[in-house]
């Protein structure tokens, strides 16, 4: 078990001592050199990779499905204690692999990409807390272990899509990626809290029964399940841009490749399928809550697929290809237990890891991608195949004008978040602000404010 | 009552009083900055060395008691214990004097002429001396006295006083009722619940609860920036709360608290989304975060409480480190709006990175000061009201998007030309490392401030718990003998009565 801990303590060391070296140092305001912040990263990946799957290794040779590390409680006051737990089981160690393979290859590639970069500190500091915010989520043994580092993932997220924060488009989109973080977050730590107030552990052991994943049984009744479940799909929604929040991934791209390789390809916007995996003997109790977990991954499938079709930039194309095939196992996850038995978890995360590789593959081939059709095409002699042209004779005209102008508009989903709630809201706060205004200037008996009243910036919102 | 090895008290708080007379007789005003930095830092390591003190004194024990000065002058004089540190306010005081500290230190040279270290001099003395007393007339006074400087400032300015006059003597007036109908009673315990009425309106309209809150926007609209951030930062509201109504007022007092502030979150973290002055944005996010403290008190388990008063210090420090961000970047650009992108990050790396570092403490990132405390809070919420519960993550996570969309509309978005250099000076550079190095260095190792906080929460229900246990006896006198309460529990906040409990 000693082996076993040490190696723990490297897989979730090894990041968070990245993270302090290089965070402290920006925070001296001095410039690390490149070549130094890009051996930093890859030395501590490569530890991390080393140590975890030196883990598996040993999982593997002694058929251990669930090794716990305790790392001990980080706060404890009578009646509540907050532990540090990571936990290696079938799910989390394939994560945290995937994570620092997928890591690694993008910190190398973006070494390169990013030479000269002015930003290339910032691009690094923020990969480092992203690298961080996997790793913990990944092995969580906590909810709230997992919430932390799920918001470092969030965080880091929305700080590179607006990498390039010298034009306003990139930072536009970043507050709206973040903006759907937040609601993302609180509906997570509300279903932490509520699970919490439910069993009194925070830990996945008590909360997923004594079976190691997949095979727990969660000991809340299947009304509390549907409850907390909801939460967890608003959470998991949220963060993988199911339905109706879509429209933040192709937004995402404004950010540097190899962050949208690493984030929206592969890591990050499987986290959403990810929870729900982690909390599948809790889904399990619920097939209201199975049938709305597939309904949404369906939907967003869809969506997603027509909406893919009309996109005019490999990176747009690319993240709503990605969203379709999440979409897919988001379904799966929803679908296949309930009706094969909890062993039909391998399907969805055997699909994560797959679509994970091939996605980070092609999103780190779309700079060149003119240079490889014209290879292909060259290779054959011809033009390539266009692909759509049986859904061109078989569907008529005027429904194909509308699915394209539905397409294009991104189903409308951003814009019926922005016309029912972004908009609603803010014209409240608006209003809101003028009566107050009014009001101290009729107590002053004079205007008291001494600059002239600036009509409120709903439009940063959104890109219009 | 234990005796700290040195009156650090007495210090902490003569020690600015001196400064102001000092600084008074001193025309130069880049001397009077010299000597109100020298004064502050001398406030700042007695409030350090009271708090360590009585870390030392009470080291081990699991119900410290209140300690007093040694060499207690104050006590000879007027014939009481006046000064006192107790588990609530040991690390307040220290934050206190810190604020004061960092906002004299980081003052602009262009500013100087216009800030008044004799009057935050001054305003220092009364706040350390109002947190350092449990004496409920003296706290009383010294928040009325705290409330003048802030006037003279805004005269100073030539600014309007109106508002700001109207709130304030309301709130003393109120005060100075509530308190003398209160203190009627021996000691609070037996007193009506409708005497509370006029304290709980002072506390709402010192806190800022909605909708007695309109004062504090304009105040910082008028003030200058530093004397407002003082004014508000260390949450006196709160503080008067703790002293004045929450050992002795009934439950539904409380609740009516807990629910104008958690609709205060909940409203001003929307109001500060859509402010376009960077003045009335920074208010509102104050008012939000500052509500979430009152909420706490009101969630008497000692979870709730304890994450309240984390919520207290990480708020104190944090929206220290927004509002100090803020007052850099206006003495170098003058009064901003939020209403463009104004891109300085290329200009001022380092107070990007301490506004961004504060502003997620302020709304308990992981990593953070804040997040313990916050999760702490929220779980107390939960288990009391869920729909409370609800109410606050609603409000962090309103004041998350509007601090990340104010972080992009001030250093992003476009790019900022200049030809002067506008890096900030060693001063500011020191202030953003002592701040950002308290919110993250307490964000990876919080047991000790937790546990710190648990001590002062379980004091509050004790003391809470001590008064109503005396107000029944003095109700048991005239009831039955099979009626007769027999004893209070703060945590189901229930009471025996014979075998029943009664809520």
């Amino acid at each position: 078990m000693l082996t076993e801990t040490l190696l723990a303590w490297i897989v979730v060391g090894a990041p968070t001592v990245l993270l302090c070296v290089l965070g402290a140092w920006s925070l001296t305001g001095r410039r690390l050199s490149e070549r130094f912040m890009a051996r930093a990263v890859q030395a501590a990946i490569v530890a991390g990779l080393l140590a975890s799957s030196a883990i598996l290794t040993i999982m593997l040779v002694s058929d251990s499905r669930h090794i716990v590390i305790e790392v001990g409680h980080w706060v404890v006051v009578p009646d509540y204690h907050f532990s540090l737990r990571f936990m290696f089981d079938r799910l989390s160690v394939p994560f945290v692999i995937l994570s620092y393979v997928l890591c690694g290859t993008i910190g190398s590639f973006g070494s390169r990409y990013l030479h000269r970069e002015t930003g290339f500190n910032r691009f690094f500091v923020l990969y480092a807390v992203f690298l961080l915010g996997m790793v913990a989520t990944s092995l969580a043994g906590t909810i709230e272990t997992l919430f932390a580092g799920w918001e470092l993932v969030g965080l880091s997220s929305a700080l590179l899509v607006a990498f390039y924060h010298e034009r306003p488009a990139p930072v536009r989109n970043g507050l709206r990626v973040w903006s759907v973080y937040r609601v993302s977050d609180a509906a997570l730590l509300m279903a932490a809290l509520m699970l919490h107030r439910m069993t009194g552990e925070g830990n996945f052991d008590a909360l997923m029964g004594t079976g190691s994943w997949p095979f727990g049984e969660a000991t809340i009744t299947g009304g509390q399940a549907l409850v907390v479940g909801l939460l967890l799909v608003v959470a998991a929604a949220g963060k993988s841009a199911l339905v109706p929040f879509s429209g933040w991934l192709p937004r995402a791209m404004e950010g540097p490749t190899p962050s949208s390789a690493v984030f929206y390809g592969s890591l990050s916007v499987h986290l959403g399928a990810f929870l729900l995996l982690r909390v599948s003997p809790v889904l399990a109790l619920s097939p209201l809550l199975c049938g709305v977990i597939v309904a949404l991954g369906l939907t967003t499938a869809v969506l997603s697929a027509i909406t893919e079709r009309v996109q005019t930039d490999i990176k747009s194309a690319l993240s709503y290809a990605s969203l379709t095939q999440v979409g897919i196992i988001v379904a799966e996850i929803g679908l296949l237990p309930p009706l094969l038995g909890p062993w039909a978890c391998y399907i969805p995360l055997v699909h994560i890891l797959g679509h994970a590789c091939l996605r980070t593959l092609q999103f780190l081939r779309a700079p060149t991608l003119l240079q490889d059709y014209r290879l292909l095409e060259n290779a054959i002699g011809a033009r390539l195949p266009r692909s759509n042209a049986l859904l061109q004779l078989l569907i008529p005209r005027p429904i194909q004008i509308w699915f394209y102008r539905f397409a294009m508009e991104r189903c409308y989903l951003d814009a019926w978040l922005d016309d029912f709630v972004v908009d609603p809201v803010l014209r409240l706060f608006q209003s809101l602000d003028g009566l107050e205004r009014r009001w101290t200037t009729f107590l002053a008996g004079r205007p008291s404010h001494p600059r002239e009243h600036v009509q409120p910036t709903a439009t940063i919102f959104e890109e219009r | 009552m234990s005796e700290l090895h040195f009156p650090f008290l007495e210090a902490a708080v003569l020690v600015p009083l001196v400064g102001a007379a000092v600084i008074g007789w001193v025309r130069d005003s880049e001397r009077a900055h010299r000597l109100a930095i020298v004064f502050s830092a001398l406030t700042l390591l007695m409030a350090i060395g009271a708090w360590q003190d009585f870390a030392i004194i009470h080291a081990g024990e699991t119900h410290p008691s209140v300690a007093h000065d040694r060499w207690d002058v104050l006590s000879q004089i007027i014939g009481d214990q006046v000064l006192v540190v107790d588990e609530l306010t040991a690390p307040l005081l220290p934050m206190i004097a810190l604020l004061y500290f960092l906002t004299i230190l980081t003052t602009q040279k262009t500013k100087i002429r216009r800030f008044g270290f004799g009057l935050a001099l001054t305003s220092e003395m009364l706040l350390l001396g109002a947190f350092a007393s449990r004496e409920p007339w003296l706290v009383v006074g010294l928040l009325s006295l705290g409330t003048i400087p802030p006037y003279f400032g805004l005269r100073h300015r030539g600014k309007p006083t109106r508002v700001y006059v109207v709130y304030m003597s309301l709130f003393v007036a109120l005060m100075v009722l509530g308190w003398a109908l209160v203190a009627a009673d021996y000691d609070g315990a037996t007193a009506p619940a409708w005497a509370f009425v006029p304290l709980m309106l002072a506390v709402f309209i010192r806190s800022g609860l909605v909708p007695f809150h309109t004062w504090m926007p304009d105040l910082f609209e008028n003030a200058s920036f530093g004397n407002a951030l003082l004014l508000a930062a260390p949450i006196p509201g709160a503080y008067a709360a703790i002293r004045l109504i929450v050992p002795f007022a009934p439950d539904w007092v409380l609740e009516c608290i807990a629910y104008v502030a958690v609709a205060t979150a909940v409203y001003a973290a929307g109001m500060s989304l859509v402010q376009a002055d960077l003045r009335r944005y920074f208010c509102y996010l104050f008012l939000s975060h500052s509500a979430l403290v009152l909420v706490g008190l009101e969630i008497v388990t000692a979870v709730g409480l304890t994450g309240a008063l984390c919520v207290w210090l990480s708020v104190g420090i944090a929206v220290a480190g927004l509002g100090l961000t803020l007052r850099a970047i206006e003495a170098r650009f003058g009064r901003l709006s939020l209403s463009g992108y104004r891109g300085l990050y290329e200009h001022t790396p380092a107070l990007a990175l301490c506004f961004a570092i504060a502003g997620l403490a302020s709304v308990g990132f992981p990593g953070t000061l804040g997040f313990v405390g916050t999760e702490m809070l929220l779980d107390g919420a939960v288990d009391t009201y869920p729909f409370v519960g609800a109410a606050l993550l609603l409000a962090m996570c309103l004041t998350g998007i509007s601090i990340v969309r104010a972080y992009f509309l001030l250093f992003t978005g476009s790019r900022h030309t200049s030809t002067v250099s506008l890096r900030v000076g060693w001063r500011e550079r020191f202030a953003v490392i002592v701040l950002a190095g308290l919110l993250v260095g307490g964000g990876f190792y919080p047991q000790p401030g937790v546990a710190s906080r648990h001590e002062a929460a379980e004091r509050i229900r004790r003391d809470r718990a001590g008064l109503f246990n005396r107000s029944l006896e003095h109700y048991a006198d005239q009831m039955p003998q099979d009626e007769q309460p027999t004893h209070f529990d703060p945590v189901a906040r229930t009471v025996n009565v014979a075998d029943r409990k009664v809520r």
